[in-house]
């Protein structure tokens, strides 16, 4: 009894450490493609909002993460990345959840230019109903280019809002509740951006961004 | 069992003991990932490169392991495989994995790789195992491309859309056929409908060539052929 016991344990044992040396095998070949993947993607998420803008500084390089709780849309994480020409700061991206979804939050990306004018809007993630909110997608309709050069100067804080609730922006055929979360989302960012301006642009890079890209 | 030609086993694990529209294992990744034919051709792929690794593991260790510890060893075998899986997409399909997201990690919850690891690899040689294991996974992506496809082109109208998260490059819109579709398809309902579909499909098929089999031999009893 003791015998098969032990054979048993030495079987598995062995086995374990072959998966072990196959899955340690297969991180050592894809680890640095897959931090290389996470880098592009990010890049590439971030673009809608820098189309158009001259900078000459790593976007990324620059990030600002702030916990919650904060004044910016949304219960979860913020983040901010600067953007800088020649060492003046040219755009903030902001990372901010839209509240109010018909499914849970929608993660949004809004730049917005020094002037307050936003440079552009991106949803990044949401659990939309296929077909109907998921149109704030930009790959499947051209509803959250709208918002380019808009500020709160254009229009007045009171039209943004659909237009069914009589603001300035287009609504989505079947989806109302959608539209309503981001615009009341980018809405609220541009006001934090119009009160804390000064402290985004002025705050240093975090060391432990730098070494987080370099790894 | 007999060793029966590649033929034959290719049209058992296509079509008599395919193992989603026969056996009905695997039912939620099958019913999940379905809204596209690109997200079917993923999950499809990534299946059938689990299941020839682990039939082809599971025959390679079959002399050493008891059968009092098999189940965790499958467990193990196809948890660390399912693992190297989800890195390799990670690495070269970023896109697909995004849009697979939990279900490439799931994969290891798919009880038809541990039913062919415990039917079929454990008491076989390795290269008729990983044959098993490339019939089998054959059969289960072939089920999510077409349901998939089925499922985009009512719901979305388009067809081979986003082909481009598997080949690289620009976003690749595919064969629009109409601009937008019928809903209810690329809801969860849809996927149960055409799954449903899709196994009244083959019923009746099989029952076509059964009745048109005993018409040319009578000789045979109703109860004969089944």
């Amino acid at each position: 009894m003791n015998t098969t016991m032990f054979r048993s344990g030495v079987t598995l044992a062995v086995i374990a450490a072959i998966c072990t040396a196959l899955v340690a095998l297969t991180y050592r070949l894809t680890a640095e493609r897959i931090v290389a993947n996470e880098q592009a993607w990010l890049e590439r998420s971030l673009q809608p909002a820098l189309s158009g803008l001259f900078y000459d500084s790593g976007v990324t390089e620059s990030k600002i993460i702030i916990p919650p709780p904060h004044e910016l849309p949304g219960s979860e994480t913020a983040i901010i990345y600067r953007v800088y020409a020649e060492d003046a700061p040219v755009a903030a991206l902001f990372i901010v959840s839209a509240r109010d979804g018909y499914a849970g939050p929608i993660r949004v990306l809004a730049g917005i230019d020094t002037m307050g004018v936003v440079t552009g809007v991106h949803v990044l993630e949401h659990r939309e109903t296929p077909g109907l909110g998921d149109r704030v997608e930009s790959t499947k309709s051209d509803w959250v280019k709208q918002f380019n050069g808009r500020s709160l100067l254009d229009p007045e804080p009171t039209g943004w809002a659909i237009k069914g609730d009589g603001g300035q922006f287009d609504q989505l055929t079947g989806a109302s509740v959608t539209p309503r979360a981001i615009i009341k989302a980018i809405k609220e960012t541009l006001l934090y951006f119009e009160a804390h301006s000064e402290e985004i642009f002025a705050a240093a890079i975090p060391e432990t961004n730098k070494e987080e890209i370099e790894q | 069992m007999t060793s029966p030609g590649f033929i034959d086993r290719f049209k058992t694990g296509l079509w008599h003991e395919n193992p989603g529209l026969v056996q009905l294992l695997g039912l939620c990744p099958l019913l999940a990932v379905t809204s596209s034919f690109v997200n079917g051709l993923g999950l499809g792929i990534a299946t059938l490169a689990v299941l020839i690794a682990s039939n082809g593991l599971v025959s390679a260790t079959r002399r050493w392991i008891q059968a009092e510890i098999r189940i965790p060893i499958y467990v193990l075998i196809i948890a660390s495989l399912v693992t190297c899986i989800e890195l390799i997409f990670k690495a070269w399909f970023p896109a697909l994995d995004r849009s697979l997201g939990i279900f490439i990690p799931l994969i290891v919850t798919n009880c038809a790789i541990v039913a062919r690891a415990e039917v079929f690899a454990s008491r076989n040689p390795i290269g008729s195992s990983m044959a098993d294991g490339f019939v089998m996974g054959s059969g289960f992506a072939l089920l999510l491309m077409a349901i998939g496809a089925f499922r985009e082109l009512l719901g979305q109208g388009s067809l081979f859309a986003r082909m481009d998260m598997l080949l690289g490059g620009d976003p690749m819109r595919g064969l629009v056929i109409t601009d937008g579709g019928w809903l209810l398809a690329i809801l969860p309902p849809g996927a149960f409908f055409s799954l449903a579909l899709a196994i009244a499909i083959k019923n009746s098929i099989d029952r076509r060539q059964r009745e048109k089999r005993q018409q040319a031999m009578p000789g045979r009893g109703r109860h004969a052929s089944q």
